[in-house]
């Protein structure tokens, strides 16, 4: 029996922001399929217009609530680039910790609460408390870890009071350093208990080629600034980021949208470890063969492992940070900043991929021009274009319409979407 | 532990249900819910939750309190609203967004929604009105204060509705809460700060962390805006860096009218 049918999820959930997926198949073949945007949109680059530059990290976190640390850092990146700063070594460090906590918290929250239901045939994470326990108990104890990692570093693990432009307000204890590291030590266990129960989940097997962006690592798996690479072999630098990003509008979507050498491009977890393999850290690269993740991999549903894949490599990579700072004296924490006129890029890998954050000054330092590009606006394009060739493949298949909708919900929730982001 | 076992002085304790939506934001609000790891289950057995689109994919229109986070800056956002007050019985505004419009309302400020959409989106058409708090809409039943709100209260807040008791804010300032942490005054540290003039409830979350308060929970009890811009001018901080602060979350909107005045003169 061929199919037929006429999906519409609005509103899709456990997802962040609002998304909605159509899908209409007739006797077997596709007549239409996409992802529509239908966020309200905020107008943070019109907002920042006037404002002068120690505004534009405290505003711009505010874009978003679950990577607002990653907009902080990138919008003061900006700032900074446009002042000619350079952050200090302990600075860069402990941004970088930041970063992968960040990192850490958002991954974890992805996978345990928002992608793990489907996998289990769960609406949510709900009913795991009951059933479960264990592994609810072990997703809270990575996500507070993460948080309150957050707090120590940053000063909240949501909007950042600590964060500013030339460094940090104060610092942390080194005691309370020495005891993230303990508990950092102690959640490897954890991640490769993770890594267990996502061995046991059927990821599906569907591929669609596309071209992957993200920062370009030279020593280091790339989280701060740097140069840019997509997959099919387009570099730039940093503060000429449009030529990677070239934003458009379409009519069903408040969100801009991206495309580079083809019709889509795709950024987040799976950019990142696909452009940046070989400096993963080793403990990272072990759960990655565990998956058979290799570069470059075109599954989109492989972002999950890709995710649990950075866990562990942020992870490992912050015990090494900690050991250098607790090592080490602590140095003034904050910079002093005397603003000019310029323009300033910021390119930040958040973890739904790479965030760009660019501004013009005047000579006062008051912000004449601003512009931001998100990574799930860069995303929305691939994800439209992988709704529909699922689609076709799964009319092909003969799938039912149940599980087609499962699929495409799935696959869209592959991404970890930060729709409200999208549409800032 | 199901709700037949739960008491309170002896008396049995209703579970409300309990829905969660989100307008025009960044749904760090709802997040915070989550981010309280180690009391979460406990807070979640105080509620039935029937919808949280954001972690669950089960919903229902059949729910007692509705927990509302977002400003409105959409037609088709006011409508949702309306529906949801006619089926609440108690509507909560979550965070500046909900209580004073907060970030998104700094749009409001150019008078020109005609630049600001050419700003973002160049000739593409969009649709978008002046961003408004809840309570421009439909009547606000209680506010939880905050840009992001604070965990702590979330749950007072909540045990205390669910409880049926009466629900306090401070009506002192943030200020006091500052002193009482011990910490050295922002502006002895050559930061501008809010403190003096902001509704207390955070536990100066922020001065606490060195950083100057914008404001986020709106103005105290008898907040005096005027005596904070001459220490303001002592402390050798612009006008200009008064009104960023105060225009930042909507909660200070008749008194940046009064200083955007008192400026020019």
């Amino acid at each position: 029996m061929k199919v037929s049918c006429n999906i519409k999820v609005n509103h899709l959930s456990r997802v962040e922001g609002h998304g909605n997926i159509r899908i209409r198949i007739k006797n077997g073949e596709l007549l239409e399929a996409g992802w529509d945007v239908v966020e309200t949109p905020r107008f943070f680059e019109a907002i920042l217009v006037g404002k002068l530059w120690e505004n534009a990290p405290y505003l711009c976190g505010r874009i978003c609530g679950i990577c607002s640390i990653g907009h902080t850092l990138a919008s003061i990146r900006a700032v900074e680039n446009a002042f000619s700063m350079t952050p200090d070594r302990q600075t860069e460090r402990l941004r970088l910790l930041l970063k992968h906590m960040e990192t850490l918290q958002s991954h974890i929250l992805h996978l345990y609460f928002l992608a793990a239901p489907d996998f289990l045939q769960l609406g949510s994470v709900l009913p795991l408390i009951e059933s479960h326990p264990e592994v609810v108990q072990r997703a809270t104890r990575l996500k507070l870890l993460a948080n309150d990692a957050c707090d120590i570093i940053g000063g909240r693990r949501l909007h950042p009071t600590r964060t500013v432009v030339g460094g940090f307000t104060m610092l942390p204890e080194k005691s309370q350093l020495a005891q993230l590291k303990s508990r950092l030590e102690a959640a490897l266990p954890d991640l490769i208990k993770t890594a267990e129960l996502f061995h046991t989940f059927a990821l599906p097997d569907f591929v669609r080629e596309t071209e992957f962006v993200s920062l370009l690592g030279k020593d280091h798996y790339p989280f701060i600034g740097g140069d840019l690479i997509s997959s099919d072999g387009v570099v730039r630098a940093e503060d000429e980021y449009l030529q990677m990003t070239n934003e458009y509008m379409v009519d069903h979507s408040t969100s801009k949208w991206s495309r580079l050498s083809r019709q889509s491009l795709a950024t987040g977890a799976l950019a990142r470890l696909n452009n940046n393999y070989a400096l993963l850290q080793p403990k990272a690269r072990e759960i990655a063969a565990g998956f058979s993740l290799q570069p470059v991999n075109h599954n989109p549903f492989m972002n999950n492992i890709a995710q649990l894949v950075e866990c562990v490599h942020v992870v490992s990579d912050s015990i090494a940070i900690l050991k250098e700072l607790l090592a080490g004296k602590w140095q003034e924490p904050r910079q002093p900043v005397v603003p000019k006129a310029g323009r300033g890029v910021g390119a930040v890998e958040v973890p739904r991929g790479i965030l760009y954050h660019a501004y013009e000054f005047d000579p006062a330092g008051r912000i004449t021009r601003a512009d931001c590009v998100i990574p799930t606006s860069q995303n929305n394009a691939n994800i439209h274009y992988d709704i529909i060739e699922l689609a076709r493949q799964s009319a092909a298949q003969q799938k039912t319409d149940s599980e087609i909708q499962r699929l495409a919900e799935m696959l869209v929730r592959a991404y970890d979407p930060c729709i409200s982001c999208s549409v800032h | 532990m199901s709700a037949r076992e739960r008491t309170y002085l002896g008396v049995p304790v209703k579970k409300p249900r309990a829905a969660f939506f989100e307008f025009t934001s960044c749904e760090g609000c709802q997040l915070q819910l989550l981010n309280n790891e180690a009391t979460l289950l406990d807070f979640l057995s105080l509620l039935t939750i029937v919808n949280f689109r954001e972690a669950m994919t089960e919903s229902s229109d059949d729910y007692d309190i509705a927990f509302v986070e977002g400003s409105i800056s959409r037609d088709d956002e006011a409508e949702q609203l309306r529906v949801i007050r006619s089926r609440a019985k108690t509507l909560v505004a979550v965070g500046s967004c909900a209580c004073f419009g907060g970030v998104n309302q700094l749009k409001n400020r150019f008078n020109d929604l005609a630049w600001v959409k050419e700003q973002v989106y160049g000739s593409h058409a969009i649709d978008t009105r002046e961003a408004v708090p809840l309570s421009a809409i439909v009547p606000v039943d209680l506010s939880i204060y905050g840009c992001p709100i604070k965990k702590e209260e979330v749950e007072k807040v909540v045990t205390n509705l669910v409880l049926g008791k009466s629900i306090d804010y401070p009506r002192y300032p943030v200020c006091m809460e500052c002193k009482d942490n011990h910490n050295v005054c922002l502006f002895n540290l050559g930061q501008p700060c809010l403190g003096p003039v902001t509704r207390a409830g955070c536990d100066a979350w922020c001065p606490s962390n060195r950083l100057g308060c914008w404001g986020c929970r709106g103005p105290a009890e008898a907040a005096n805006v005027r005596q904070l811009r001459q220490i303001m001018h002592e402390h050798g901080f612009s006008d200009e860096q008064l009104l960023d602060r105060l225009e930042c979350f909507g909660g200070f909107a008749d008194y940046v009218t009064e200083l955007k005045k008192a400026a020019k003169e």
